[in-house]
Order: structure tokens, then sequence, then C-alpha cells
């Protein structure tokens, strides 16, 4: 048997830091002020089951969104010489380097009023506000996490073994067919780990909403931030709430996952 | 000829196909008829694949045409070719489940449902599979799935199936009951087989017919008897079965010195004392009493094989295998006798023993002693000898004074080895560089379809002037 020595520091680790504060929100959430249990940070969590909903209706059309422009993008990387691939996921990356917020503000700058866009847009005739709504807040989100979308798919496309495709031609698929029947069944792994890694973050996601967004476009991690404040127990139980939510969704993913690779 | 009554289905003709400026195929020709099971073979890197893939239509020749039942085929995607294929690595799709990997080609053409289950059914009870249906491809063993990957190109009702090295990765058993089952296969669905393979025993063992294959060209094409009994050069003789291979000098029809004695054979037309090269198979060699021998040699070693003994018998310097029922002690003299039907004349396969170069000095040094001539754009010293430059001369180096340059430096880089045959003393080695072909002796064996650099020894060459400088 393989020693498991090597694994202890991890273990305390995930103890310390993962189990116990889980264990701590959890205790938290079912107490009040005074420490009692009490289901009262339940009820006033519910309060915000319209922020919930919203919240999760954001992440998902971000989600949408960034499969859509991913999936062509990462078959298009695929297919291109190596020395081209790593270029172009360079490109994709280098974004990233730069800091989270600077980039939100970044857009700020872009879409304000009398902004560069709205300039543009205007001479053309077109009027319009571009920030302080739901659009700029999926916009900033699909900006911010389309790379996570985009190098899953990549990387499970870039795998595929061009034997497969070859038998594929050899069994008489065109390109079309070939796509159909071997390449984007092959892909669901890709796609399944890019939507996890979009929508997790997106769901619990803050600030982007609090500076792109309206003000009724405040979204659940905006709430969790703000009221941590003031209070703890409500706070917790959100979190709770939320933590149940995406565990529930990375589950069906997960069904979803196993059934199209054994159909 | 028999092939001419039967129809051909797939001819190339003059094939010539080339990657990054390295020659793959090199203007070959080759007809194919109906029902006919051919195997190419080769060693690695001879360009056999690649002749299946152009056949396939995934590798499109540079010039040449492929004819496919009389129509020109060259721009024909692979999808739009009545042609399976069975890969090496099976390519079965890991998404698919048995059924679906084999009914994979028969959806595509629109076949109905209840038909395409009827066929599928049919092909998987021929390769042993029934049952297997929902089985995932990931969860069969290695004769499993090639079985499926011969289904799935089998059902498709192709006029020909291309099989790429498709046993290569199962284990030798599985092999041989493999071999008879493609056989088998090939006989009860009468489709034309076209196999690649680098293992002659295969070759031999399935074929109806042999496509030998090294560096780009077609050595040889017949019956495994043709190719095992009267193979035409040293290369092909040495690729398949055993062999010795004697280096021989052609006397006059029917005439012919190897090892030092006259012997009687029934190849003619050689002309007179031309050197040629002799096969002789190791069961053609019959032991006798040193007296009644043509040869005569000392027994090194003898191994019991099963059916034969091996025996390893030292002729002069010449090493000499032997396979027969009787055996001689080790350290025994014995005679060796082989009726002159079993001796197989061939051509060499250089025209030339010496490697012979000419050329200008490009710069000579008298004080050092030393002149450099340019070849091949590299330019190589010789010491010990002096030439004025723009010196016209003749450098004759014997295939003793070639050698693989140890350092990685050598006179002369990136040499391809076309091909390694062991003359009983020594490994000749032919080597081609980008103009020319090289002959070289080694006591070690190399691996062929490599590259590696040579070095020249010019204190075994001899030198010649051709043309003195003009003066002026």
């Amino acid at each position: 048997m393989k020693s498991r020595k090597p694994s202890i520091p991890y273990i305390i680790w995930m103890l310390v830091f993962t189990m116990i504060p889980i264990i701590m929100i959890g205790f938290t959430a079912f107490t009040d002020k005074q420490g009692n249990f009490s289901l009262e940070p339940f009820t006033k969590a519910f309060n915000y089951s319209e922020v919930f909903l919203k919240s999760l209706w954001i992440a998902l059309l971000s989600t949408a969104i960034c499969l859509v422009l991913a999936y062509p993008l990462a078959y298009l990387i695929a297919g291109m010489k190596h020395s081209t691939q790593n270029t172009v996921i360079m490109l994709l990356m280098i974004p990233m380097w730069m800091n989270f917020l600077l980039r939100i503000y970044a857009w700020i700058t872009l879409l304000q009023d009398n902004g560069p866009i709205d300039m543009a847009l205007s001479l053309l005739g077109i009027n319009a506000t571009y920030i302080g709504n739901t659009g700029a807040v999926i916009l900033g989100m699909v900006y911010e996490y389309l790379p996570f979308m985009v190098l899953p798919i990549y990387t499970v496309m870039s795998k595929i073994d061009p034997g497969l495709i070859e038998a594929a031609q050899d069994l008489g698929s065109n390109r079309f067919s070939v796509f159909r029947r071997v390449i984007a069944p092959l892909s669901v792994p890709g796609i399944i780990s890019g939507i996890t890694m979009v929508f997790v973050p997106s769901a619990s996601t803050f600030l982007v909403s609090q500076y792109l967004g309206g003000t009724d476009d405040i979204m659940i991690g905006d709430v969790i931030d703000k009221i941590f404040w003031t209070d703890q127990n409500t706070g917790s139980a959100i979190s709770l709430i939320l933590m149940i939510l995406i565990f529930v969704f990375l589950i069906i993913m997960n069904l979803f996952g196993d059934e199209e690779a054994i159909a | 000829m028999e092939q001419l009554s039967k129809k051909v289905i797939v001819s190339l003709k003059d094939i010539f196909v080339s990657f990054d400026g390295e020659v793959i195929l090199n203007h070959i020709n080759l007809d194919i008829c109906e029902k006919e099971f051919v195997t190419i073979l080769g060693p690695s890197g001879c360009g056999k694949t690649t002749t299946l893939r152009i056949i396939g239509g995934f590798v499109e020749p540079d010039s040449g045409d492929v004819i496919f039942d009389g129509t020109r085929i060259n721009n024909t995607p692979p999808n739009k070719r009545n042609v399976n294929t069975v890969f090496q690595k099976y390519s079965l799709f890991p998404h698919l489940n048995v059924f679906d990997n084999v009914a994979f080609g028969l959806k595509l053409k629109k076949i109905p449902k209840d038909e395409i289950k009827k066929r599928v059914s049919k092909m998987l009870a021929t390769v042993d599979l029934k049952g297997y249906e929902k089985r995932s491809v990931s969860k069969l063993s290695g004769g499993q799935q090639q079985r499926v990957a011969i289904a799935r190109a089998l059902v498709c009702d192709p006029d020909i199936i291309l099989l790429d090295e498709p046993l290569g990765a199962l284990d030798l058993k599985l092999r041989k009951s493999m071999q008879i089952e493609l056989k088998e296969i090939q006989q009860k669905t009468q489709k034309t087989f076209i196999y690649v393979t680098h293992d002659q025993e295969e070759a031999l063992t399935m074929s109806d017919r042999v496509v030998v294959m090294n560096n780009g060209v077609i050595e040889q094409i017949g019956t495994p008897e043709d190719i095992y009994n009267e193979p035409v050069n040293a290369f092909v003789a040495d690729f398949i079965g055993e062999a010795n291979i004697l280096n021989g000098t052609m006397i006059d029809d029917c005439r012919i010195k190897v090892l030092g004695n006259e012997l009687e054979c029934v190849d003619k037309g050689f002309g007179k004392n031309t050197p040629v090269d002799v096969v002789i198979r190791p069961e053609d060699i019959e032991i006798t009493s040193p007296e009644n021998g043509q040869l005569v040699g000392t027994v090194v070693n003898s191994t019991f094989k099963g059916v034969h003994y091996e025996m390893s018998v030292m002729c002069g310097k010449c090493e000499i295998l032997i396979h027969s029922t009787q055996t001689a002690e080790i350290g025994s003299l014995i005679g060796m006798r082989i009726i002159p039907f079993n001796i197989q004349i061939m051509n060499k396969l250089l025209p030339f023993y010496d490697n012979i170069i000419e050329t200008k000095v490009s710069y000579g040094n008298k004080e050092e002693n030393y002149f450099e001539f340019v070849l091949e754009g590299e330019t190589v010293k010789v010491d010990g000898h002096f030439f004025e430059t723009g010196t016209k001369v003749k450098i004759t180096l014997p295939p003793d004074a070639l050698s693989l340059a140890g350092n990685g430096i050598g006179d002369l880089k990136d040499l391809y080895i076309e091909s390694v045959v062991y003359k009983g003393e020594q490994n000749e080695i032919i080597l081609e560089s980008d103009e020319r072909k090289w002959l070289m002796l080694s006591d070690t064996d190399e691996q062929v379809a490599t590259y590696v650099p040579l070095a020249f020894d010019f204190s075994k060459a001899s030198f010649e002037v051709v043309e003195n400088i003009k003066e002026g």
C-alpha cells in the first residue's frame, strides 16, 4: 500500500481552513446573536430570495454566453498549428495577469456616458446608456470568465486523437459529421468543467455588479459582503444556502456528464 | 501471368511523395487485383504506411496517379472512397459502445435502422463478438478491440480493406491466431485486403502476394514462395526469413565462386567474373563428412530449436548458419553440400564496392601536409596528403575506411541507413547522403531508417591526380 504520510499536511490544511470554517458557518447560521439555536437567520435570508434568483439567472446567462463564444474559439485554436496554438492561448491569458479590479475599472471608463463606446455609437446616431444595467454586469462577467471556459474545452479538444477523426472520415464522415459525431461528443467533459468553472464563481461574485450594474442589479455575493458587517448569522445562512445551491448544481452537471460519456 | 486474368481494382502509377524535402515514396508502381490479399512489407520508415494512406485518401501524392476501378481518385477525400481502414491503434470511438462503433459507417450511409441492426449483428458474429453489443470499447481486451475495428471496416461492405499493422499491439500467441482468423475472414468475405506489416512471418502466412519495400521503393513483388525462394537482392533475402548472404563472384553462367570454392549453380546471364551476392538458406545446407563436403568448416555453436538444430559454422573467417535435423559436436570439422538449385545469385545492391570521390582541392597546405575539399557543402580535411589548390583528384575509399562517427560530428552529417546486411563476417551497410550512396563495413548492427554521421579514415584511402592545376 502507498504511504499516506505525504498527505498529512494537506489533511491538516483541509481541516483547519476548510472543514472548521464550514462547520462554524453552519453553526452561526443556526443561532441568533446570543448564540442560542434559532431559525431566524434563514427566515431573514429568504427576504433576499429575489436577489438569489437574479444572481443565479445572471450567472446562468453569463455561463451560456461564455459557452457560445468559447466553444467555436476553442475548436479553432485546437485546429491550429502547434506553435500558433501556444501563442493564441498566451494572448488569451495575458489580460488575466492584470488585477481584477483594474479590469473592471477599465470597463467603467469604456462604458460610461461620454466614454469611447458612447461617443463612437452616438456618431452613428445611437444614444443609450451602457452602464448601470444588467447587460453591463453580464458583459463584465463574460469578459472576466471567458478564459475559464475556453481553456478546459481547448484542452479536451486538443487531446482528441487525430486517428479518431481519420477513422470517422474513413467511415464516410464529411467535416460536419466528423464534428457532430466525434468532436462534439468527445468535448463534453471540457464543456462540463468549463461550465462549472464559470458558473460557480459568477454565481457568488461581488463587486462586478456594484461597479457595472444598477441599483437593482445587486448580486448575492454583494449581499453577503454587506450583511456580514452587521449580521453574521444571516450572512452565514445566505452563504450556506448559496453553497447548497451550487453543490446541487454541480451534482446535476456531473450526472449529465456521466450520462454523455456512456451514451 | 495469373494476375492478368484478374481485374485490377486499384493501381498506383509513378507515385512520388515527399515531406519537408525528404523523399518518402520514390516513383512507385503497384497494381492490386480484386479479392487479393496483398501485404506491403518493409522496415519502419520504408514508406509502406504512406502507400496505404494514399489508397485510403489521407495522403495526396506530389505526383503520379491513383487509379481506382479505372477512375483517377487523387483528389477524392477518404469519405468518398469505397475503402475502409483498420487502423494501427484501432481508433475506436471511446464515446460509443461496440454496436455503435460498428454501426458508425452504416448510419452515415442512411441505411434503415432494422438493416443496420441486422448487418451489425451478423458482422459481430463473424468476428466472434456476439453479445458484446452494449459493452464499452474501453472495457475490451486488445484482441477484442482489434476485432471491433475489423468489423467496423468490413460492415461498410467496401471494395478494399486497408490494414495498417493491425496486430502490432497484440502478444505473439494472439497475433498468430488473429493471422489465421484474418485470412479466413478475407476468404469468407471475398474482399481485397491490403495489409501493411514489418513482420515477415505475418506477410508470408497470410498473403497471396507480398510487396517488399525499402527506402521509398518497391524491391520485389511476388508470391510468398517467390519472395522466399527467389529474392531479387540481398535486402529482400535478409529481410525475409534467415539467410546466409555471402559475397561471391560469378565466374561464368552456372559457375559461382564463393568462400574460395567454385560451386555449380543454375543462374545465368550475370556475365563473367561479376561480383554478386549469393544467398543460401540455412535449411538448404546438407551436413556431410569433411571429405565429401563442397565447403568445410568448424562447428562453433549448436542450439536445439525443437524441429531442428541451429548451427553456426566457421568457414574460414566467415560464419555460416545451418538449420538441420542432424547436429555435430562443437569444435568438430564438418563438410557442407548445397544442391545447385538452392544457390540463389543476385546482383549487388550497389554497382560499386569502393566509394569513389572525384573532387577539386579547395585548399592545400604544403608545410603542414594536408588538403581540404568540399563534399556536399561540408569542408573535409585530409591529413598526410598534399595537393595544390585546384587540383582535380580521385579519392578511393574502401568500405572499411568508412565508420559511424562516434563523437557525433563526423565528416558528413545525417546519412540515412538504407540497409544493413550481414555477410557472415561483417555487416555491409548502405548509407544514403544528399547526393549519393555509400558502402560501409561494420562489426556492429545498426538500425535501418535512422540518420547517422559518417567519418572517413583517409589513411586507408588511395589518391590519384586526375588533372593538375593549369598554370596562369
